[in-house]
């Protein structure tokens, strides 16, 4: 019995500490100055993480065209496009974007596309053009640079060198322009790249393979820049900076340096995306406003208030004594659930908040099924009080089991096939019916267990009770 | 008992409602909207003053987007349908609309999108009602007397085929007097419905399998009728509950989730009344056919 209620008085505790975590991380989120406290200042880490229709902001879906890719290449072609993307609204400042690729199926005719997520964009305008342009490689040379005497090798020499500007996003950046200047030579006249490995060490390279006018371009480039850098360009950034070690007239380079395989495979990528572009289309935009996103979010907080209010008083009204439990249970329930979104996070929209609603209603389904139950046992009136506990628990379960599992395929198989709305329906639903099973069958069970009642009185006769029903006619 | 032995009379009436449902769905027709046939949605606010639909209208056919379907949204605002927009056409009809107009949101769709949506709304429903069916089928295998198994499960098919369908005629008649479109959260709707009602109509059988192994000295017909009364207080009651969070929600909620709400509630009312007064019923007139 002490192990029961000790196990009951953690659960309350644990409940208490979730409540501090979820109140603490929202109340200090806003506050711009660091807490004394270091305990909070953690856990204002964790906010909740609100989806776009919440926050404002743009959501675009292109389509890929990829009749000039071989099928074999395709993934590699999308996952470069995306990265070169990402950079690309990087550039542009966007606080956390989301980039995917959604790769065809036969639901979309194996169309590939790019979804592009950018939170608080609402002119996107500017953002489509940015993003619309095909990946742009290009090489370029040292600026001559004032002779300073000491001769310092490779990177150290491009760090010391390298200064600093403030883009359009006001974000500090690396200035390139003040190292390196444009040549004719350009991702347009790179036929293909290849990763190779060096055949006695074994080191991952990457080999270059320009058509006539560019090998003609390189040959040139090379000569004149023999122990010097080259730096090969993708989208205004620095991809390698590989340096010149002798002029090379047939358009074939090599760069080599410490890549892992993996590095140099990801450059290949990169550069046979710069020569090969991905043209993309745009099929879908959806922008809302930042005001409308407050007021769903504020709307969707109030409706679940009061609709947890609403279940926790008729509860407590219809079953008395139990239906206090199971609030305390739904509470503690409502708690779990909302430190899973931070902590994971679960992306939350309207439609997330309203999963989330509906599961405090399913929630309270498997209270209601055990408790029905247990009365039942006592109505039969042939064990005491506490086994009738024990053996409602234990009938219902198989019930609450199979009732559930039904809306567990269902929210599986809507996150699978669904768009960003109905996923994070789904997946709210999903967590939700999980938690719930767990909070029905051991909070409520541990909390009636350890109150531990054995006769039968009329106390107990009353607290049992529910709804019209009289407790004698329940308890005989 | 008093449902078994009325049980002709409410499966009529089931039938009935069924009618009634595919009559207000082809009478009223379902109203597709972009995110099945593409196209945009644009919605504005005024600082001031609004300007009346037909002013609206001829502003946008001024800069060549043809027709429109222009709705109020609150006092300044509207919401505004049309065909498949690009991003510079929206501007263009943005300046042409003045400086008083905000943009509130846009949703612009295109008609390969929807043609997919369409595809994995019918993939997903078919998927769902499959998993349903196997579910069903597995959770009742011990049972096999004196109804087999599997008639558990189309029974619970039938049931929930009976839920959507009347669900979508209400949604069809709302649809028609408040003039919304079908969307993705529809689907959602409808198919969360599935799951409620199915693990409604579980729940009942679950009591139903119970007594038929329990008490074997009862005809089958005694053990649907007890089993019946035994459950039907906690369908209620939850029913009650989820209905009281999704009444919360239809009130106070946001906008983008009333349809879902109101759907949701719909179908949560015809579910508990098709598990209490129609699942079971059913399930007795099959094991009758079965004897003859």
């Amino acid at each position: 019995m002490l192990k029961t209620r000790i196990k009951a008085l953690l659960i309350v505790l644990l409940g208490v500490g979730l409540g501090f975590f979820v109140y603490y991380s929202e109340i200090n989120k806003d506050n711009p100055e660091p807490s004394s406290n270091k305990v909070v200042n953690f856990i204002s880490r964790f906010p909740f993480k609100l989806g776009l229709d919440l926050s404002g902001g743009s959501h675009l879906v292109y389509k890929a065209d990829l009749s000039n890719v071989e099928k074999a290449e395709v993934s590699n072609s999308m996952n470069s496009l995306r990265d070169i993307i990402e950079r690309r609204v990087n550039i542009f400042g966007v606080a956390e974007p989301m980039i995917q690729v959604q790769e065809g199926s036969f639901t979309n005719n194996y169309e590939e596309r790019l979804i592009v997520d950018l939170p608080g964009v609402t002119d996107v305008s500017e953002a489509i053009k940015m993003i619309g342009q095909t990946p742009m490689l290009d090489f370029r040379t040292e600026v001559p640079k004032e002779e300073t005497g000491e001769e310092v090798e490779g990177e150290e020499a491009e760090a010391e060198k390298l200064t600093y500007k403030v883009n359009e996003a006001g974000q500090l950046v690396p200035d390139y322009d003040s190292l390196f200047q444009l040549t004719d030579l350009t991702g347009r006249f790179l036929d293909k790249a290849v990763l190779n490995f060096d055949q006695t060490t074994g080191e991952a390279m990457v080999s270059l393979q320009f058509d006539k006018e560019g090998a003609d371009l390189f040959k040139q480039m090379t000569t004149e820049n023999v122990g010097k850098t080259i730096a090969i360009f993708l989208d205004g950034y620095p991809i390698s900076i590989p340096v010149v070690n002798e002029a090379i007239p047939d358009g074939q380079a090599i760069i080599s340096g410490n890549f892992t395989p993996k590095e140099a495979k990801e450059l290949v990528d990169r550069l046979n995306s710069g020569a090969l572009p991905v043209p993309i289309s745009l099929v879908s935009t959806q922008t809302i406003g930042a005001s409308l996103g407050d007021e769903a979010t504020q709307a969707g907080v109030f409706a679940a208030l009061v609709g947890f209010l609403a279940v926790a008083i008729f509860f407590i009204l219809w079953f008395r004594l139990p239906g206090v439990i199971a609030v305390l249970a739904l509470s503690i329930y409502t708690l779990v659930m909302l430190s899973i979104f931070k902590l994971v996070p679960v992306v939350l929209t309207a439609t997330g908040i309203a999963g989330f609603i509906i599961s405090i209603g399913m929630a309270v389904d498997a209270n209601v099924l055990i408790f029905e139950r247990i009365k039942e046992e006592l109505r039969e009136d042939k064990e005491d009080l506490a086994t009738s506990i024990r053996n409602g628990f234990k009938r219902a379960w198989l019930s609450v089991r199979d009732s559930n599992i039904s809306t567990i395929i269902t929210s599986i198989i809507l996150y699978s096939f669904g768009t960003t709305l109905i996923k994070s329906f789904a997946l709210v639903l999903l967590i939700g019916v999980v938690t719930s099973l767990i909070s029905a069958v051991l909070v409520s069970r541990l909390f009636l267990y350890s109150l531990n009642f054995k006769r039968r009185s009329k106390f107990t006769e009353f607290m049992f009770g529910s709804g019209f029903t009289n407790a004698k006619q329940v308890i005989k | 008992m008093f449902i078994v032995n009325h049980r002709k009379i409410f499966i009529g009436i089931s039938g009935l409602l069924v009618a009634l449902a595919i009559f207000s769905m082809s009478y009223f027709g379902l109203n597709f909207g972009i995110d099945f046939v593409g196209g945009s949605l644009l919605e504005i606010k005024y600082e001031n003053e609004r300007p009346s639909p037909v002013d609206l209208q001829s502003i946008i056919e001024s800069v060549g987007i043809g027709s429109s379907l222009i709705q109020p949204v609150g006092e300044l605002g509207y919401s505004i349908k049309v065909r498949d927009i690009t991003d510079a056409e929206k501007n263009s009809l943005l300046v042409a609309l003045g400086q008083e107009v905000e943009e509130v949101g846009f949703n612009s769709v295109g008609p390969s999108v929807g043609a997919e949506l369409v595809k994995k709304s019918i993939i997903s429903f078919i998927l769902v009602a499959l998993g349903i069916i196997l579910w069903v089928a597995y959770s009742f295998r011990k049972v096999s007397k004196p109804v087999s198994s599997w008639k558990y499960g189309i029974t619970a098919i039938l049931a929930l085929v009976h839920d959507v369908t009347i669900t979508a005629g209400v949604f069809a008649v709302l649809s028609h007097f408040m003039h919304t479109d079908i969307d993705t959260l529809f689907v959602v709707a409808i198919l969360t419905v599935l799951g409620l009602s199915v693990s409604d109509t579980i729940v009942m059988f679950d009591r139903i399998r119970e007594n038929v192994r329990n008490k074997q000295s009862k005809t089958f017909e005694e053990n649907v009728g007890e089993s019946i009364i035994q459950t039907y207080p906690r369908s209620l009651l939850t029913s009650i509950t989820t209905i009281l969070v999704l009444i919360s929600l239809i009130i106070f909620g946001p906008a983008s989730t009333k349809i879902l709400a109101i759907t949701l509630t719909v179908g949560m009312v015809i579910g508990t009344y098709s598990s209490i007064f129609l699942a079971s019923p059913l399930l007795v007139i099959f094991k009758n056919l079965q004897k003859k």
